[in-house]
Parts: structure tokens; C-alpha cells; sequence
């Protein structure tokens, strides 16, 4: 039989300039910091791609100062209609240097070039240019009476998504006329520095936009500090849990965007090659690491035979490995932190009983790699259905009702997404009415657009980000 | 209260409202509530007026009887339609219209108001149950939306109640601030477990009577009278409650709201803070008309995508 | 190429497997639509952005190299005009003998697709070349005559020669759901063509959604189809990637039921390299089966001027520089 094998297509690297090492942004200008440094590397590789500063209180101190003056000097003071023809900028610059941004990505995120290339990237410029046109219509949007911004928003991002995140932080702040200190993960630091040039060729006024890089404690002192008047972030549970706490009692907001479990239902009248798709898009898109991945399919008894060996056959296809080749499908884990806890949970699978099935691939030796992984034979009450893995790792349980379906889909702490697959229309709509979950995609998934709101119910935080509903977190109305 | 010269009136056992039924406290405990002197701004502040009842002094127990209560009733509420829900809400300003008298008397006497002021408390509250029923089948249409995305997707986002909430009623303000809270919760299709004023209990009781006539399916509403310090951290740290109003948590004694809060974040609950925030929490005035605030605060935003194709 | 040659079978013996496979007693239009439409939907944003996903991949050195020659090896050169001659038609058949002069290592076409009249004259260029000839019958493109037309349409072209004939569907019975005609006149149609393979071309741009492609697709499988095809290239849109998706699955699921292989055709419209090994990217992910489609027994591009893209793309690669139409000798250099 004739083989197709693809020869290996890799993206040039040469598009980005690494610093060896990087400062914090704050005030406009790159500065040196005040704490210690930490590695940055590339996980499909372990190369250090650079040094970066961990930023200490003082400079998170230094950096909440800078966005105060801002805020108070000229961004709470400027129009609408200015602050969103600097939004505009940024979003065209983005544009610009495109290909840059992906591969910078990719390099220290893990994720296929051809998803920072066609999702991450595009969406952070889109999310820009949506939230540009908002500047001057805040007074349209609903929200109340006299909306006006908080302030200082501090803002502490993921690492799955890094530019992504940051856009989806800072564009609706800055609309809303706040100014930002924004804490990129530690895993991922470089996208939100290049980004920090991307302010400085905008000719963002100082101080609107500061970077502070660092671990958890730089993420605590941004939290906790005095002077900041909402907190956004997007991470884990626990994390959030924490952060809830600490603002407890205080004037201080927050939006917490955190984790999931999602369900993903397919009934036996669903396009069952496009569901296999859906499925395959929503626990192995960006390796897993997607809060709203689709990470318990929930197949009707009738088809989940048929449904788990289409699904089998797919995976076969999928290219696992180099993640600067335009054609790898999946790339490498973030972490070796992240990579031991994957690891510890699909064993937990096994252990429990259930079946675990990974198609053959290679894993480069170097880096930190783990295959697509589907486990069959799942109850509720193992912990691959109920903890959020957040890898590329799907557990596959049966129902054969659709009440049952949704009792299931809804049987978590979580509620932050949930696909639903069927070709008949009141069904979909009876399902969707019925998820507790803040995004419900019907015979899709995985999708996003500036446009449209997300957020989660119950553990999975509270507020929106994205659309009409996004701008609603980040001002005041009223008396 | 007025005793008549020819004849020995007949005095009302104040009793908790839990799934639609009037118990006693599990506890089997009551307390001794007191009219407030006229012109009192707090009827706990040292001073003490006419004897007015002994109040089921409800416990953690009863709370938690009221969420079982309140978790049950929600899909059927929620999943009411909202001309229904609206009609069920405008029925309760019709029950309470029929009562007046008696809620002018037990504000009057909650609240140490005049006549004429309890007369204007009690009119307010009756209108803001109006109010709030007409918003039942309009704040999806005012606070939803149809996305236009970037691609060949219908996506729709609209609200949707968050379950059920604990609410904190107003101290001070018996009747209007606790309708007030309460009819924002549930008209999206919240369901409710209340605590009413400690010291200013004997409204909601009576409220409760009207909820239990007008077609509020028992359960929707479940109000806990006691002390609040006792029975709040309950209900805050209660991981079968998806929000927490603390509009009532503004100046209890032995309680920081702020711990409340804390309590809450361990299932992230939404939180509706006391008006004012930080230490300067207070209660805020009820009478002027509200915004969707409240409303908004107890709904989640739904996004729904689907593809359109042939 | 080595063919197998297609079996024989009788419109009975077709109608007596499809009963069976469909478990009933008679074939009837109730059966056939029954069956038809209890196939899984096609969900057309989403296959549309599996397609899309596969036209990402990017094929590179000496993977474009191997893509390139299979494609050519997949083409059905075809002159389907009005104007034909024997003369160009003689043209075109030297072409496919011999693709590039230059290069003798350039793979030749898999067949030249001809109008009827054209097939001897084909057959007398190509001879024992192995390449095969190819003829549209049945009332090509629009298909609307009689049965017994259609029938000496076919039976001319097999006894002038064709190893192979393209016959369309009466998309207007298919649409008005008169499946068992379909069925019926597929079935007839293979028994008049003896061993040569049949392509039934379901003309996918004016049946218009992707369910009835699905449909069309099983309905000319079960039917007899040794390869189902897209389109004539009279109406657009022609061969598009989500059609060509869509029958690739069904290929692929009819062979998981039957253990039968039937190809597939996508005619019309596709002009370029970059194109065709977006096909070829599909075949590859979407049949599977370790590549059983891979090859121009059971994947063909109906195209002409794709012929001479690849051509320049071949001497782009072996060259290192770009080429240009004059160093690509055609009979029809103006078609490009």
C-alpha cells in the first residue's frame, strides 16, 4: 500500500528575536526589576528559550503606582472615541506582526503552530478590534446608568492561552477607560513582553498597560495589593478559591474565570462524522489545556460502539509531535509539572478500571509529550470523569436518555461548558435549556469569538468575558 | 395588637416558612420581639417598645431544611415560564394589597414609624412586587443578546437564574427592603432561603402568609426567622447555595460580612455585597425605584452556539 | 497500473444484493428511502471546517514531490466539448502518452475521458499503453433521454473500446425522491458496460446539500458504482473538498460494511497543485485503510489544464527554479 508520509514542514523560527533576558514593563519602559529571575523554556524542547524577571512586591508596588498615575493623569481623562483608536492600533499591529506572535507562541507554550497561527493570534487581534468600537459606546451598551471605569485592574492569566488571555483581559479594561498590570503565567511570559513592544509602537500612554512577570507570589502581591480595584483572572479553581477569599470583605471585584469538566453529548441522530470531530477538537485542541475542553463524552448507549471506533480510527490520523511543523495536530504538554499531573491522573484511570487506549504514535524524546488518550468504560465516580485533567485525555461514559444525559452533563462542581450533537433541533434546544454550563456549543465546539460572552456557573467562576456581557465587569454605573 | 374592651383577642404564633409550610423551629426555640420606640432608626439599639411576640428563633438545621426545600422547588420554578412567574409575582401585590392594614400595623410597629410613613412603606413594597413581575419576561429580551460572530454560527447569550440564594434581608427596613431582595431573586427563577430582620422579624412572617396564598410554590421562598450572626455563616459556607446576598449583613453585631464572603468563596458563590462595601457597609434607602442590579446579580449568562447550514 | 476488472452483474443480481443488504424482500422506493435517509446527517459547517483544516496541511519537498506524481498518475485527461475533433483529441491523447518529453520519468495520466464518438479514436492513440479510455454516456451532462437511449449511449462507447464509462444520475428523480429509478438506471447501466467500471457522476452542485450527496453516494454504491464521481464540469460548483469529504467517508464506511472497494472522482474545477494535494490530504486522513485509496485504481482527478500545473510543478522541484507554459508542450497550449 503507498504510504503518504508528510515530510516535516517547520515554521521558520527566525521571524522572532529572543532577548537572552527580559525585564517587567512598567511605566512604559522595560525595567530591570528588583527580585530574582526565573527560566523560560520551551516545553516541546527543554531549550531555555530566556531569562525573565521575577517580578517582587516592590515592583508590583512600582508597577500598581504607574498604572494609578495613568489612570488618574490621562487614560480616566481622555475620550472614548482616543482610547479606542489606540485599541485600534494595537489590534493592527497584532495583524502586522502576526507570524511573529505565533511562532514566539509556540515556542514557549508547546501548541501547534497552526493554532496560535489561525485561532490564538487572529482571535487576540479580533478581540481588540471589537473592544476598540466599544471605547466610545459605553453609554449604548446597557449596562446602566453612567458607566464609568474602576480604576486599577489587576489581572493574572494562564498559561494554555497566553496572548489570547491577555487579550481577553486587557482590551475590554482599557475600553472601559481602566488601566492594567497584567501577570502573565510563569510557564509563558514572552507573548505578553512582545506585547508590551506592540504598547510601545502604539504609543500607548505610560503606565496603561504594565507587565509583571513572575510565579504565584507575584500573582498574590498583584491580588492583594492596596491600590488595585478589580481583579480579573483565569486559572484554576483553587487559585480562584484563594483569590475569592483574599478580596472577601474588601470594595475590591473580581471575575474568575476557572475550571471545568465539561460534557460532551452526542445523541444517536447526531452527524456522527462531524460529532468525532467535535470531539476530537474538544479534548485535544490545544493538547487538552482548555478550560472548556470537552473532557467527558457522554454517548448515547445505542451508538457508543460505533462512535468510539470512528472516534479510534480519527486519532490514528492525528500528528503528534514538533509543534513549529505547520502540520502537527498536537503539540507538547506545558509543564513538566503539568505533564506529572496528567501522568498521575490517567493512571488513577487505570487503576480504577477503566479502559485506557492510545493510538500509536511517536513521542519525541526531548520535551514533555504526552499521547491522545481515551478511556472507555467510565462511571461517575472515577476521578477521570470528575477532576479537571486538563491534557489529552478524554473519558468516555454511555446514557441512554436524554434526562439522564443532562443529569450526568450536570452532576459536577463545574459548570463552565457543555456540547451537545444532534440533528434534531427541539432536542438540542431542550438539552441546551437544561446544561448548566456558561457556553453550550450544539454540533460544534471549542469555538470563540470576541463577540460572543464566557464565563462559567457554579465553581467555574463568575462574570463574563467577551461580548456585551464582558464589558459589564469592568465598570460602575448608577448614583 | 389593639385589645379590644369587650374581648380577649386571639394572638398569633409567629413560625418559620419552609417549603411552603409553616413549622416551628427544629430547635424548638423562640425569641422575644419588641416593638421600636417611634422615630427609631434601630429598634436594637438599647431601647425597647411594646412586647410584640415570641419569634421562632430558627437554627442551622432549620436553614438547612430550607435549602433541601428551596434546591427542590428550583428546576420547577426556574423552569415556570415567565408570564407565569410574572403572574404568580403580580398575585402576591394582590394578596398583600387585600392585607394592608395589617402590614401598616406590624411595619408601624416593626419600625417605629408614623402612620402616614408606613402607609408609603407598605405601598412601596406592594408596587415593587409589580414592578418586579413585569420584569419577568423582559430582562432576558433587555439583558440578552444575539452575537454576531465571525463565522456560520447562530449564538444567542441569555440569562438565566443561578439556583439558590441566601439572602440577607435588610435589618431595618422589615417589609420594603425585604421585598426589595427577595422579588429580584426570584422573579428570574431563583428560589430563596431568607433570613428576615432579627430584630424586625414579624413582616416577613406575614409576608410569608401572602407568599403561601398568592401561588408561590412552596419552596420558592423559605424565610428563616433568629439571629442572623447565628444562622448566616450556615448558609454562607452551605455548599448547596449558588449565591449570597448580604444587603442585611451591613451592621449585624458579632458578625463581619467580610467572613461571610470568605465562607462563600469555598463554592464560589456570587456574592451581592452590602451596599457601600468595605467597612463603610450600610443599608441602603429602598424607596427610590431600583436598577437590574440585583436582578443581574442572581442570573448567569448563557451562550449558546449552533451552526447554520443546509 | 494493473485494474481489476469490474465483475459482472446483472440490474437482477444488483436488485437481489441490495435487498439483502438492506434486509427487506422487495427493493422497493420505500426501502431505498427508508434506508437512505436513516444515514447519519452531514452537519455542513462542520464538514466544511474539517475540510478547511485539511487544505492547511502543508506538504513539503519530497512529500509534494510523491504528491505530485501520484496525482498526475490520477488524472483523467479529459476533453468533454462540442468542438472536439478526432484531431485534438489525438492531441490529447499524445499528451497523456507522453506528458513532458523531456522528462521520460514524468508518470502518465490514468485515462483520457472522451465523448463516445471519440472513444475509437482514442483507443487507436492509446492502444496496449495501459492508459485507459474513459467515456461519458447516458446523455452526458444532463442525462435526461430515455432508458433505452441512455443504454445505446453506453453500449456504443463499451463496443468502441471504453474500459471505462461516466454516466450521470437523473438528478431529477433523485430530487423529487424516486430513488428506485436511480437505482434502477445505475444498475442498467452496469449491466450494459459488461467488465468496463463504471463512474456514476452524481453531479453534486445541483443535488446541493451534503445529506443528498451522502445519499447519492450510498444510492450509486448499492446500485453497483465501481466509482463515484462528483460532477461533469457543466454546472458549478463542481468537485469541491467537502464533497469530495463526504465521499470519501462514504466510500470508506461502505467498505467497513461490504468489504468492497469503490472509488472516487472529483471532476471539475480543480486547476492546481496546491489544490489536488489538498484531495490527495484528504484521501490520506479521511479513507484511511493504510492508504488503499492512494492510488488511481481508486482515486482519479477529472481535470485538464491540472495536468499542466503539475507539469510546471514537477520542473519546479526537479529544476529548482520556477517554470513557465512554454516549456510545458500542449496541443491546447490556450486551455492554461
Amino acid at each position: 500500500m503507498p504510504t503518504f508520509d508528510y515530510a516535516p514542514a517547520p515554521e521558520s523560527r527566525s521571524v522572532v528575536d529572543l532577548s537572552p533576558s527580559y525585564g517587567l514593563f512598567i511605566n512604559g519602559e522595560f525595567t530591570e526589576g528588583t527580585g530574582s529571575t526565573f527560566k523560560t523554556v520551551s516545553p516541546a524542547t527543554e531549550e531555555v528559550l530566556a531569562e525573565v524577571t521575577e517580578a517582587s512586591a516592590a515592583d508590583v508596588d512600582a508597577a500598581v503606582a504607574a498604572a494609578r498615575a495613568a489612570y488618574t493623569r490621562v487614560w480616566s481623562r481622555m475620550s472614548g472615541t482616543d482610547r479606542g483608536k489606540y485599541l485600534y492600533r494595537i489590534a493592527r499591529i497584532l495583524q502586522e506582526r502576526a507570524r511573529e506572535f505565533a511562532v514566539l507562541e509556540t515556542l514557549d507554550n508547546g501548541k501547534p503552530i497552526r493554532e496560535s497561527r489561525d485561532v490564538d493570534v487572529p482571535l487576540a487581534a479580533a478581540h481588540f478590534f471589537y473592544h476598540a468600537g466599544w471605547a466610545d459606546k459605553l453609554d449604548f451598551a446597557g449596562l446602566g446608568t453612567d458607566p464609568r471605569p474602576h480604576g486599577v485592574v489587576g489581572q493574572v492569566i494562564p498559561w494554555n492561552f497566553p496572548l489570547l488571555m491577555l487579550a481577553w483581559k486587557i482590551a475590554p479594561a482599557l475600553a472601559t477607560g481602566n488601566t492594567v498590570v497584567l501577570k502573565p503565567a510563569e510557564t509563558t511570559p514572552l507573548s505578553a513582553l512582545l506585547f508590551a513592544e506592540v504598547c510601545q509602537q502604539a504609543d500607548l500612554p505610560p503606565g496603561v498597560v504594565n507587565i509583571v512577570t513572575g510565579a504565584g507570589p507575584t500573582g498574590q502581591a498583584l491580588v492583594e495589593h492596596g491600590d488595585v480595584d478589580k481583579v480579573a483572572f483565569t486559572g484554576s479553581t483553587g487559585v480562584g478559591k484563594a483569590i475569592a477569599r483574599s478580596i472577601a470583605g474588601t470594595r475590591k471585584k473580581a471575575t474568575l474565570e476557572l475550571g471545568g469538566k465539561a460534557a460532551n453529548i452526542v445523541y444517536d441522530d447526531a452527524p456522527v462524522d462531524q460529532a468525532v470531530e467535535g470531539i476530537v477538537n474538544g479534548i485535544f485542541f490545544n493538547q487538552g489545556h482548555v478550560c472548556c475542553a470537552g473532557s467527558r463524552l457522554l454517548v448515547q448507549e445505542s451508538i457508543a460502539e460505533e462512535v468510539e471506533a470512528r472516534l479510534k480510527r480519527r486519532l490514528e490520523t492525528l500528528r503528534v509531535g514538533d509543534p513549529l511543523d505547520k502540520n502537527t495536530d498536537v503539540g507538547a504538554i506545558n509543564s513538566r509539572e503539568q505533564l506529572d499531573r496528567i501522568t498521575e491522573l490517567a493512571a488513577a484511570g487505570e487503576a480504577e478500571g477503566a479502559e485506557r487506549w492510545s493510538p500509536r504514535c511517536e513521542l519525541p524524546s526531548k520535551g514533555f509529550w504526552f499521547a491522545p488518550t481515551v478511556f472507555t468504560g467510565v462511571s461517575q465516580t472515577h476521578r477521570i470523569a470528575q477532576e479537571e485533567i486538563f491534557g489529552p485525555v478524554l473519558s468516555v461514559l454511555t446514557f441512554r436518555t436524554p434526562a439522564e444525559a443532562v443529569a450526568k452533563a450536570n452532576n459536577t462542581p463545574y459548570g463552565l461548558s457543555a456540547g451537545v450533537w444532534s440533528e434534531k433541533g427541539s432536542l438540542i434546544l431542550w438539552t441546551a435549556d437544561r446544561l448548566r454550563a456558561g457556553v453550550v456549543w450544539a454540533n460544534t465546539f471549542n469555538k470563540f469569538d470576541p463577540t460572543s460572552p464566557f464565563g462559567g456557573y457554579k465553581e467555574s467562576g463568575y462574570g463574563r468575558e467577551g461580548g456585551r456581557h464582558g464589558l459589564e465587569a469592568y465598570v460602575r454605573t448608577g448614583a | 395588637m389593639s385589645v379590644s374592651a369587650d374581648r380577649v383577642d386571639v394572638r398569633k404564633t409567629y413560625k418559620l416558612y419552609v417549603g411552603g409550610k409553616f413549622p416551628r423551629s427544629e430547635s424548638g426555640r423562640s425569641y422575644e420581639v419588641y416593638a421600636a420606640p417611634r422615630g427609631a432608626r434601630s429598634a436594637a439599639a438599647g431601647t425597647r417598645g411594646a412586647f410584640l411576640g415570641n419569634v421562632a428563633k430558627g437554627s442551622r438545621k432549620d436553614a438547612r431544611d430550607a435549602v433541601v426545600a428551596a434546591r427542590k422547588a428550583q428546576p420547577g420554578w426556574g423552569g415556570a415560564t415567565a408570564y407565569n412567574r410574572g403572574q404568580v409575582l403580580y398575585r402576591v401585590a394582590e394578596v398583600m394589597e387585600g392585607r394592608r392594614a395589617q402590614f401598616v400595623n406590624e411595619v408601624q410597629a416593626a419600625e417605629g414609624l408614623t402612620a402616614a410613613r408606613a402607609e408609603a412603606v407598605v405601598s412601596a413594597a406592594i408596587d415593587r412586587w409589580v414592578w418586579y413581575a413585569g420584569w419577568s419576561d423582559k430582562y432576558t429580551q433587555v439583558d440578552g443578546s444575539l452575537n454576531p460572530v465571525a463565522g456560520p454560527y447562530f449564538n444567542i447569550s441569555a440569562a438565566e437564574p443561578t439556583g439558590v440564594v441566601a439572602v440577607l434581608a435588610p435589618q431595618r427596613s422589615s417589609l420594603l427592603g425585604l421585598v426589595s431582595v427577595v422579588a429580584p431573586v426570584v422573579v428570574s427563577g431563583n428560589t430563596a432561603v431568607v433570613l428576615a430582620s432579627q430584630d424586625r422579624p414579624i413582616p416577613s412572617v406575614s409576608l410569608a402568609e401572602s407568599l403561601a396564598t398568592s401561588d408561590v410554590p412552596g419552596g420558592v421562598v423559605n424565610i428563616i426567622t433568629g439571629h442572623t450572626a447565628e444562622v448566616a455563616p450556615w448558609l454562607a459556607s452551605h455548599r448547596d447555595v449558588n449565591a449570597l446576598d448580604l444587603t442585611g449583613a451591613a451592621d449585624v453585631e458579632g458578625m463581619a460580612w467580610g467572613d461571610l464572603e470568605r465562607a462563600a468563596a469555598e463554592n464560589l458563590k456570587r456574592v451581592l455585597r452590602p451596599a457601600g462595601g468595605g467597612s463603610g457597609a450600610q443599608e441602603p434607602d429602598f424607596l427610590p425605584t431600583p436598577d437590574l442590579t440585583r436582578l443581574r446579580a442572581f442570573t448567569e449568562t448563557k451562550t449558546v452556539w449552533h451552526p447554520k447550514g443546509t | 497500473m494493473t485494474t481489476t476488472p469490474a465483475p459482472l452483474v446483472t440490474a437482477a443480481g444488483q436488485a437481489t444484493r441490495a435487498t439483502e443488504h438492506l434486509g427487506v424482500t422487495r427493493l422497493t422506493n420505500q426501502a431505498l428511502s427508508s434506508w437512505l435517509h436513516g444515514l447519519p446527517g452531514v452537519d455542513q459547517v462542520g464538514c466544511d471546517a474539517r475540510a478547511a483544516t485539511l487544505g492547511t496541511r502543508s506538504i513539503k519537498t519530497t512529500a509534494k514531490a510523491w504528491a505530485i506524481d501520484l496525482a498526475i498518475s490520477m488524472i483523467d485527461l479529459t476533453t468533454l466539448e462540442g468542438a472536439d475533433t478526432p484531431g485534438k483529441v489525438r492531441g490529447l491523447c499524445t499528451k497523456a502518452l507522453s506528458p513532458l518529453p523531456s522528462d521520460p520519468t514524468t508518470p502518465r495520466p490514468a485515462a483520457v475521458c472522451v465523448y463516445g464518438d471519440m472513444v475509437a479514436t482514442a483507443r487507436e492513440v492509446l492502444g496496449d499503453s495501459g492508459i485507459k479510455v474513459a467515456a461519458v454516456a447516458t446523455a452526458f451532462p444532463s442525462g435526461r433521454a430515455s432508458m433505452a437511449v441512455k443504454l445505446a449511449d453506453t453500449r456504443d462507447a463499451v463496443e468502441a473500446g471504453a474500459d471505462e464509462i461516466d454516466m450521470v444520475i437523473d438528478r431529477g428523480a433523485f430530487l423529487s425522491g424516486d430513488y428506485l429509478t436511480v437505482f434502477e438506471q445505475v444498475a442498467a447501466v452496469k449491466e450494459v458496460c459488461g467488465t468496463a467500471r463504471l463512474k456514476v457522476i452524481m453531479e453534486t452542485g445541483e443535488l446541493v446539500t451534503y445529506d443528498n450527496v451522502r445519499r447519492a453516494s450510498w444510492l450509486s454504491m448499492l446500485a453497483g458504482a465501481d466509482f463515484i464521481k462528483t460532477s461533469t464540469g457543466k454546472v458549478s460548483p463542481a468537485a469541491t473538498l467537502p464533497v469530495t469529504l463526504i465521499m470519501l467517508e462514504a466510500v470508506r464506511d461502505w467498505r467497513e460494511q461490504t468489504g468492497q472497494m469503490v472509488g472516487v472522482k472529483p471532476a471539475g474545477g480543480i486547476r492546481t497543485s496546491k489544490e489536488a494535494i489538498k484531495f490527495l490530504v484528504a484521501v490520506n486522513e479521511v479513507a484511511g485503510h493504510g492508504g488503499a485509496w492512494l492510488s488511481p485504481e481508486y482515486f482519479r482527478f477529472g481535470a485538464s489544464s491540472l495536468l499542466n500545473d503539475l507539469l510546471l510543478q514537477r520542473q519546479r522541484m526537479s529544476t529548482g527554479a520556477y517554470s513557465g507554459a512554454d516549456y510545458i508542450p500542449d496541443d491546447s497550449p490556450s486551455l492554461y
